[in-house]
Parts: structure tokens; C-alpha cells; sequence
């Protein structure tokens, strides 16, 4: 009998902290899988962001940092200035990495900083305990949008992946989900992908992944995959928005 | 023919590899309660198993092992 | 003797920190510094470095903060605004025992403030700087020699106490030039089993990190660094005395205070009176020992500063109240002139 499936090494084998259906587990294997495949579980290093994300540092085998909030780019930056053959990703999530952070993300992807940025949309800080993010859709219910996200008093939500193709820098961005088989598959593809940029020299490549979060949006862990497909893909479609290598 | 392996003591029932399953092969064992106090996943009809790692893929404590 | 050559204090900083083996520099500009940046991003690409010019400070103290993880040494600079923004990289740094460098070439503030010298940064440099209980280790040349010096200095404590050392100068100390000898060796290369500089899998993972959520635990380490404070307490205090052993009133005074103190001194001892200087170098540790100790003998002290008085405060602590402590400042950018602290030597001496 062979194994089809089984815990990648470089994912820690430790209980997760996070609530039941959170898909924040399956995101960190994707990535554990693509450091197995790659074989660079000895040169990476990863920075954990804070969030509900913030003890990723005790997730994965490979050595970790955390950073301050929304640092993480500038943290990732300068580990991959110390070695460059140190291969640094960065695990954060939208208010992390959309809202407090949003210089560090912008400016590490105009620079085409060589580095690897899992970022994890769920339109919601999970943390804290289920305030509005800057992606958090339009009359969206949150802890801190009690009525409903209003655009004319707090705006409208960040597209990132849109947003950061518009720059000369960044050598690949692609969204992707993580709410069925299918989703799951490609999303593993866009991180190895991502990986494998940074492994190659081409630089910064960033994976945005609409995720769920079944506690703070309310509902079950299955009714949360479906309200992916429902609300969250039509306002953040799919898709990768660019790709230097693929544009030569 | 396939083998299920779980490491019950780390499911929290979230159920999605219950959705995931093509085949009807899993539920939630409602008379178990783990350690941490949820319905662990059990496998009602391995038989019926094609080793599609489904389950798995969409498992987010990556507590099963699939062998075929 | 090495041969002498002329330097801003900036470029004294900057050309000391590569001879310390200091190869990564991140910074931003600000005046009245940005000639480390400037020396810095001419220097570091033909030594293979890294000059990167952040997005912003606080940019630029966090890739601080990922280089010294990976174990080598690091620094960035900054004035006064800037370092501000910097606060919460350095509490992370103290949280997560990584040593680095940070230069702070003060200008007057609040605020925007301006940006003629000052030393009204004190507070923020020797009590903290921002949240947590933490200390870093503060460093105040008074010459541009001594702001190459002090560098050098500054990196061997960061490394042998995993915290952060501040360069705490002034406008005046960036900006002037003097001859400096840069006769300086590599100082000795510190063992760093902690760094997250990659596995090889070879051994268990390092985390670099700064979260104690179970407060038994955060509590412990901040004990445990405060032991390691005392430490630095008991071995690292550097203090310049000058003219003290006969002196009845006694000038504190760092940085370009001292200078302008010194002649203040000098014109005072040739009128008769009996006055002497204790220069702070390192202001934390303070000297509070030395004070202590010169509070037995002498009537007054004089705290001369370019602020509204803020190491008026750690002399009143270890003067502890044996001797009146007065105050001969100027802030905001200006600098008191010898005049003035003769005459507050002069009233002193009535």
C-alpha cells in the first residue's frame, strides 16, 4: 500500500489553535507541502504576521519569526538581504497586510523584493474577535460594522492582487481560494509557484487566498465554503492578475 | 481498496472532509466525544473508499493519512 | 597610530560601523543625519552590503529587525521624529532579545519640531523608548572621534547583551568635523546558537519572537532580562571626570553640553572657583555611582542640557538629595553658550 496523503514534514505536528473549519490549517499545509517538494525546508525562514495567524511560528519546521503587525514584508526583507539564499515567506492576513501594513506590502512588491507573501483574505479580523477589515465586503456585518460595512462612511474594500498589478515591480500575483477540492489544488499550485519564483531569482510573488472564517462570519464551516462562493469570488474574482514570466 | 488513518484526537469535527467525500465514506461519530471535546470524524463505509484523499486535501488539522 | 583623517561625525558613524563588520544598513532620510544614509549607500555596494533606503522608519527598523535574526549585525539611523516611529521596532527587538545598532542625531522637538541640535530625546532614549519594560543601552559621544568609537562600542554590547545600543548624539556632533583615527579591529565575533538563519536540517527550529501570551512566562523573561540589565549595570557604566578631585560644584553635562560646560569650566577654575565635569558616556547605565559618590564631597551640582531638563532627573536620583541640583539649559534647537553656564557657575559658587 502507498501513502497518497499524509502530514508534509515541514508542517509541525502540534494541535492547531484555530476554530474548527477554519481553513487557515489547510492554507499552512499547502505551504508545508510546497517546502517538502522543494526540498528548502533548511533555508527557509518564515515570518508569522499578528493575527489569528500570529503562532504560525510554532506550525511550521523550518525557522520562524514573528513580526510586528503588518511588519513583515520589512522583517522578510531583510532576512533575505542578509542571504540571499535564504528562502523567506511571509504568512499574513488582510488586516495585517492590507490595512497596518499596507506601505510594507506596496513597497516590498515595487522593489520585486525576491520573497514569498501567502496572503490570507477572509475579510474579517478572526483575532480580535470579528472586527471589519479593509476587505471585508460591502454591508458586510462585523463586530465594529454592527449595521453592515456603509462604503459611504468607511469606504470600499482593498483589492490587493488588483492593486499591486498596477506596479512595474512584483513578479507574480494570483488569488486563488481555498473553499472545495478543486480551489484547494490550485491554490497549491499559485503557492509552489510563488515558491518556486523566489527559488529561481524572479522575485516578489505574492498569493492572495480567500479563506473562511466559520466563528466571526457566523455560520457553520460548510455554510462558510458556500458563502465563498456565493459573495466572496464574485467580488474578488480568481484569477492571476499578473505574471512577468509568463508576459516574456 | 484504501486505508483511512486518523489522528481522532486532533479532529474538530468541523466536518468538512465529511463534504468532501464522494463516496459517503465518513461521518461524524455523534456517540465519540475526544479530547477536545468534539465529534471526531470516523469512517462509516471505508469499503467503499477510492483513496481520492478528498477528505484530506480539504482537512484543515491535517489528521488523516490515506494509503491505497 | 593610524593616520587621522577629517570626518563629519555622520560619516564617522557610518565608515565605523563597516569597520565593526557591520554590512546591512536600512535607513531613511532625515535631517540632521542623512549623511550615514548618504555615506552608507555610497560604501555598502562596493563591499557587498546591503544600503536600502526604506519606505520609512519604521520599514527600516523592522528589516533591522530581520537581519539581526539571521545573526549578523545590523544598524539604522535616525533623528528624533524619526526615531519615534521607530519605537515600536525597538520594543520588539528588546521583546525579542535581538541585538542591533540605532543611531538617534538628535534635533529639537515635539513634534516636527526643528532641526538644530538638541538632547531633548533623553527620556525616550534611557527610559524605554516605547512599550514594555525594557531598557536599551544609550551611548553619548562628545566628539566625532567618540561617535566612531562609541559605534564600534556599541555593537560589541549589542551583541554580548542581545539588546539594542543607541548612538544618542545631537545635531552639532553629526554635523561637525574633526580629525577621527579609525584604527579600529572587528570586534570579537559573538556565538549566536538563537538566529533563524535556516536549519539545514541539522537542528530543532529557532523562533525569534516576542510573544508570551501565559503572563508566568512573560513575567520570567522579563526578569530574566532584567537580571541581565543589572549585568550591564554593574560592568559597562563609562563616565569622563574632569578637574573633580578638589571640585566643591559639579557640572553634569553629555554630548555638546559637556564641550560647551568644559570651557565654562575652565574660565571658572582661572576665576578660582572650584568646579569640575562628570560626563555621562554611557547614559544607560548612568554613572549614578560616580554622582553618588561625588554627592558626598560636593555642595552643588549643575545638570547642563539642551532640553527643559531631562537627566536633571537620574542626577537628582543619585545625588538622592545630599546636594542642591539646578538646572542651566537651552531647548529647542539652541545651544547654551559658555557664558551662561559659567554664570549659573558663578551663582553656584555664591
Amino acid at each position: 500500500m502507498a501513502v497518497v496523503f499524509d502530514k508534509p514534514h515541514a508542517l509541525a505536528d502540534v494541535p492547531l489553535h484555530y476554530c474548527p473549519g477554519c481553513t487557515h490549517g489547510i492554507v499552512h499545509r499547502l505551504v508545508a507541502e510546497v517546502i517538502d517538494e522543494l526540498g528548502i525546508e533548511g533555508r527557509t525562514i518564515g515570518v508569522a504576521p499578528v493575527g489569528c495567524s500570529v503562532m504560525a511560528y510554532d506550525y511550521f519546521n523550518c525557522d520562524m519569526i514573528e513580526a510586528a503587525h503588518g511588519r513583515a514584508p520589512a522583517v522578510a526583507t531583510g532576512v533575505k538581504r542578509s542571504d540571499p539564499e535564504n528562502i523567506v515567506f511571509t504568512y499574513q492576513g488582510d488586516g495585517d497586510l492590507a490595512s497596518i501594513g499596507m506601505a510594507e506590502t506596496v513597497h516590498s512588491a515595487a522593489r520585486n523584493e525576491n520573497i514569498t507573501i501567502i496572503f490570507i483574505n477572509n475579510a474579517i479580523y478572526g483575532m480580535t474577535g470579528g472586527q471589519m477589515a479593509p476587505t471585508s465586503l460591502p454591508g458586510q456585518v462585523t463586530q465594529t460594522s454592527p449595521y453592515g460595512r456603509d462604503t459611504s462612511l468607511c469606504g470600499f474594500p482593498i483589492k490587493v492582487c488588483e492593486m499591486l498589478s498596477q506596479l512595474d515591480g512584483p513578479e507574480y500575483l494570483e488569488r486563488v481560494a481555498v473553499n472545495n477540492v478543486k480551489n484547494v489544488k490550485n491554490a497549491k499550485k499559485a503557492i509552489k509557484k510563488a515558491f518556486e519564483n523566489q527559488v529561481n531569482g524572479k522575485g516578489f510573488s505574492l498569493v492572495e487566498v480567500i479563506s473562511s472564517c466559520p466563528t466571526n462570519w457566523g455560520m457553520t464551516p460548510k455554510k462558510a465554503l458556500e458563502w465563498i462562493d456565493e459573495k466572496m469570488i464574485p467580488y474578488y474574482p480568481l484569477g492571476v492578475y499578473k505574471d512577468r514570466s509568463a508576459e516574456k | 481498496m484504501a486505508k483511512l488513518t486518523f489522528k481522532t484526537d486532533k479532529c474538530k469535527g468541523c466536518g468538512l472532509c465529511v463534504d468532501a467525500c464522494p463516496k459517503g465514506v465518513l461521518a461524524l461519530a455523534q456517540d465519540k466525544i475526544n479530547q477536545k471535546g468534539h465529534h471526531p470524524v470516523e469512517a462509516v463505509n471505508e469499503a467503499a473508499c477510492i483513496g481520492c484523499a478528498f477528505c484530506a486535501t480539504m482537512c484543515p488539522d491535517c489528521i488523516i493519512k490515506v494509503e491505497r | 597610530m593610524a593616520e587621522k583623517v577629517l570626518m563629519k561625525g555622520n560619516e564617522a558613524i557610518a565608515e565605523a560601523a563597516i569597520l565593526a563588520g557591520c554590512r546591512h544598513y536600512f535607513g531613511y532620510p532625515i535631517t540632521p543625519q542623512t549623511e550615514v544614509a548618504a555615506y552608507m549607500a555610497k560604501r555598502m555596494p562596493k563591499i557587498g552590503g546591503t544600503f536600502l533606503q526604506a519606505e520609512s522608519e519604521i520599514a527600516a527598523i523592522n528589516m533591522v529587525y530581520g537581519v539581526s535574526a539571521t545573526g549578523k549585525r545590523v544598524m539604522t539611523s535616525s533623528s528624533s521624529p524619526g526615531i519615534s516611529l521607530k519605537g515600536e521596532g525597538l520594543s520588539y527587538l528588546a521583546g525579542a532579545d535581538l541585538p542591533a545598532l540605532v543611531v538617534n542625531v538628535q534635533r529639537g522637538g515635539p513634534g516636527l519640531g526643528g532641526i538644530q541640535p538638541s538632547q531633548s530625546d533623553y527620556f525616550q532614549a534611557t527610559k524605554g523608548g516605547a512599550h514594555g519594560d525594557f531598557h536599551m543601552i544609550v551611548l553619548a559621544p562628545a566628539s566625532v572621534q567618540e561617535m566612531a568609537e562609541l559605534t564600534v562600542k556599541g555593537f560589541d554590547l549589542a551583541d554580548k547583551y542581545r539588546m539594542t545600543a543607541m548612538i544618542l548624539a545631537d545635531g552639532t556632533m553629526g554635523q561637525m568635523m574633526e580629525p577621527v583615527s579609525l584604527d579600529f579591529a572587528e570586534g570579537e565575533k559573538v556565538e549566536k546558537p538563537w538566529a533563524t538563519n535556516g536549519t539545514k536540517m541539522a537542528r530543532p527550529h529557532n523562533v525569534v519572537n516576542s510573544l508570551f501570551l501565559k503572563p508566568e512566562q512573560l513575567e520570567k523573561t522579563n526578569f530574566e532580562r532584567f537580571e541581565r540589565y543589572e549585568t550591564i549595570k554593574q560592568n559597562e557604566v563609562m563616565y569622563e571626570e574632569y578637574m573633580m578631585e578638589d571640585a566643591e560644584i559639579c557640572v553634569v553635562a553629555f554630548g555638546i553640553a559637556s564641550r560647551v560646560s568644559k570651557n565654562a569650566i575652565n574660565e571658572a577654575r582661572a576665576k578660582g572657583i572650584k568646579v569640575g565635569l562628570i560626563r555621562p558616556i554611557t547614559l544607560w547605565p548612568f554613572p549614578e555611582k560616580a554622582i553618588a559618590a561625588a554627592a558626598e564631597k560636593v555642595k552643588k551640582f549643575i545638570s547642563v542640557e539642551l532640553s527643559m531638563g531631562q537627566m536633571i532627573e537620574d542626577v537628582r536620583l543619585a545625588v538622592n538629595g545630599k546636594a542642591p541640583v539646578t538646572l542651566c539649559n537651552r531647548t529647542g534647537g539652541m545651544i547654551p553658550e559658555p557664558e551662561q553656564v559659567l554664570a549659573a557657575i558663578t551663582e553656584a559658587a555664591k
